[in-house]
């Protein structure tokens, strides 16, 4: 299953970041952020609970840049 | 501007306020007594206001393990500075890497804006008419098959047929084209285009899902996601970069000093061994300073952001960064030929040897095929154009790979091709025009042929010129029909070259075997209108779909979609991608090249702080500024 949610990020490298630390969150089989368009996909694994899976995601992109936010 | 910008406006006027009378006081341009202490906590009041969140953020990375990031390199510069006594330089630094960020919040800000913008053809509402009141809704709750409204200045929200009104639409969000497109009853409308001049009542054929305008924005938005090999660069780049210089301005404060004082040698510059380790701990934070890669990670992405979107208004949608940089590569260009050179209508192009007239020639044969379902026959009766009575039509045979025999009128009409003629014993004149020649005997007498043939669109030739001009090395057309009429329609149009005779399953192989042919960084594009030629749209590097308007099929196969039908717009496409590439590699190069040059001039002490600063935040404004530029694509 793949969801888009809005995201706010200042800077493009910590858009990188947050990426790489969704991609490394249980359950998330593939992420792609956009800083230009303030967007994440993120691409669940199969039976994956989604709002788990995207409040460890969203915790994990706080721990390497605490000035991003994910809509939820 | 936003919030956060707003208050860090207002933090980097009021550090400036403090900073500049303390300055000139520290350099002795104002004359002040102040003692040292005095000083460093005067200084730190305008530097903590304006560097508080940069400082926290440092920390925040230390303390989860990421130490180095552009925050980390600002808080090492400017406390160096600070300690080894140049609280001006400190503070001035931190001030302006403010001011750098400022301005890149803002103008990725704006630009992102002005992209949307672009792309603006979201619907709001629908209106719907239930009971003679018409509500308004969202598009989303729309049903398919129910009655929308839609008012001039509106935009069509969902894709429908139109059941009353006449109107023109502006479909420029989606295509490109300025030209406003006339409707009226039974035809079809696309969501995204806007209604100009008439009310008109539409019957939607399509959910708000399924609809044209959320497929395009749907893929525009997600062709940021696909990234292109520059900007995995840079993102890789900046991971490994940041430390390497970290370590590398560390050296840079140790070593030197190290070995002064060890060996003896060089020391006569200075007036103490604190002076030798200042000199070189400065050398080293301006090291770091200039080292900050924000100008790079910023402008690529950017770049490539703004290229898209210029596209886009340009009625050319590119998949992905990684699209649009194949497309610049692109050397060799193949073509399906019907819908793409050709416009694939199969119209009466001429009429020969009648000795009627050619309007009661066409008569006699549209009449003689009034009840046949072959292309060719409804080709004759668009030729005719008028109302068919079938009336005065009887004993219609249709005889199989010959044509057809009727009484049309009590005259015994033929039409068909050379094998019909033969068969009924009528001498025939052959044709030299390229096409599908119709024969038509009435009463036994030969009384001319008809001939039929597909149009060149109308800048297919001017297209093939373009894209030679634009450096394409190979124009190949790959088609299904005969030779004769690839022949022609190659050397008409210009093209490089033609491959005959294939079925949809040879294009694929005919693609492979260019593809073989495409030595190191040459790419190949192949331009179909969607309909079949999906495999070969994916097999190639890049896969151009074009007339793709309403055609989910193509969107979905290709890379680059053209939202008309328009062949000029492929030499468009490639123009736009260089461009952007371009500017891309200008960034790369202007960037890395001036910090070079600054990193080498701190290390041997020439270059101070300031120029420092100036290094960094100077590189970085015009590397966004002329990223911007990638946007202004209409007169390419």
């Amino acid at each position: 299953m793949k969801k888009t949610y809005k995201i706010e990020v200042d800077c493009a490298n910590c858009a990188n970041l947050m990426e790489e630390a969704a991609k490394k969150t249980p359950g998330v089989k593939e992420c792609a952020v956009s800083f230009m368009t303030l967007k994440m996909k993120v691409e669940f694994d199969d039976g994956a609970d989604v709002d788990t899976v995207m409040k460890n995601v969203r915790a994990n992109c706080k721990k390497v840049e605490d000035d991003c936010e994910i809509y939820l | 501007m936003n919030k956060k910008q707003k208050k860090l406006l207002i933090r980097i006027l009021a550090a400036a306020v403090l900073f500049v009378p303390l300055y000139l006081i520290s350099e002795g341009i104002v004359s002040l007594p102040m003692p040292g202490w005095g000083q460093i906590a005067l200084f730190l009041i305008p530097y903590l206001l304006v560097g508080y969140d940069i400082l926290q953020k440092a920390w925040h990375g230390i303390k989860n393990g990421r130490v180095f990031d552009e925050n980390f390199l600002m808080t090492v510069a400017t406390i160096g500075a600070i300690v080894v006594g140049e609280y001006g330089e400190g503070v001035a630094v931190m001030l302006l890497y403010q001011v750098g960020e400022l301005f890149q919040s803002y103008a990725v800000g704006k630009s992102r804006r002005n992209i949307s913008e672009l792309m603006d053809i979201r619907p709001d509402y629908a209106n719907v008419e239930t009971d003679g009141r018409v509500e308004r809704v969202d598009p989303d709750e729309v049903e398919i098959g129910t009655v929308i409204v839609v008012e001039p200045g509106e935009k069509i929200p969902l894709d429908g047929i139109v059941t009353e009104g006449s109107s023109a639409l502006n479909t420029a969000a989606l295509t490109g084209e300025s030209r406003p497109r006339d409707v009226s009853v039974d035809d079809e409308v696309l969501s995204g285009s806007i209604n100009m001049t008439g009310v008109l009542k539409v019957r939607t054929t399509r959910a708000f899902e399924e609809s044209t305008a959320s497929k395009i924005l749907d893929l525009v938005e997600n062709a940021a996601s696909r990234k292109s090999r520059s900007e995995n660069f840079i993102s890789k780049f900046a991971r490994y970069y940041t430390p390497v210089v970290c370590f590398g301005a560390l050296a840079l404060a140790v070593l030197p000093p190290l070995f002064c004082v060890l060996t003896g040698l060089g020391m006569d510059g200075y007036a103490s061994r604190s002076a030798l380790w200042g000199d070189w701990i400065l050398r080293a934070c301006t090291f770091l300073v200039i080292s900050c890669p924000c100008a790079l990670v910023i402008s690529i992405p950017l770049s490539f952001f703004a290229g898209l979107g210029g596209a886009s208004s340009q009625g050319v949608l590119i998949k992905g960064s990684n699209f649009l940089e194949t497309l610049s590569e692109v050397r060799v260009v193949a073509f399906d030929k019907t819908g793409t050179i050709t416009k694939g209508n199969f119209a009466v192009t001429a009429v020969h040897h009648s000795p009627l007239d050619e309007e009661k020639l066409l008569e006699y044969a549209a009449l003689a095929e009034c009840y046949s379902t072959h292309p060719i026959s409804s080709s004759l009766r668009e030729a005719f154009g008028r109302e068919i009575d079938s009336d005065r039509v009887s004993n219609v045979h249709e005889i199989s790979g010959h044509g057809i025999t009727a009484i049309v009128d009590g005259h015994s009409v033929a039409v068909g091709n050379e094998r019909l003629m033969n068969s009924l014993h009528v001498a025939y004149l052959s044709c030299h025009h390229v096409g599908t020649i119709i024969h038509v005997a009435i009463d036994g007498v030969y009384s001319g042929h008809i001939v039929i043939s597909d149009e060149l669109k109308e800048h297919a030739r001017l297209a093939v010129e373009q894209l030679r001009r634009a450096g394409i090395e190979k124009t190949v057309m790959l088609t299904g029909d005969t030779d004769q009429v690839a022949r022609r329609v190659a050397e008409e149009v210009g093209l490089t070259d033609y491959r005959t005779e294939l079925l949809p399953g040879d294009k694929v192989s005919c693609v492979e075997s260019l593809l073989a042919d495409c030595q190191g960084r040459k790419k190949l594009a192949f331009v179909g209108d969607g309909i079949n030629d999906a495999p070969v749209l994916s097999r190639a590097d890049v896969g151009i779909a074009m007339g793709a308007l309403g055609s989910d099929a193509a969107i979905e196969a290709a890379d680059v979609v053209l939202m008309d039908d328009d062949p000029l717009k492929i030499a468009k496409a490639i123009r736009i991608s260089r461009k952007c590439l371009r500017i891309v590699k200008e960034n790369i190069v202007f960037a890395l090249g001036v910090k070079l040059v600054c990193l080498a001039l701190a290390t041997v002490g020439v270059a101070d702080m300031w120029l420092a600063v100036g290094a960094d935040v100077g590189v970085m404004i015009l590397a966004v500024l002329n990223a911007i530029r990638c946007l202004l694509v209409k007169n390419l």
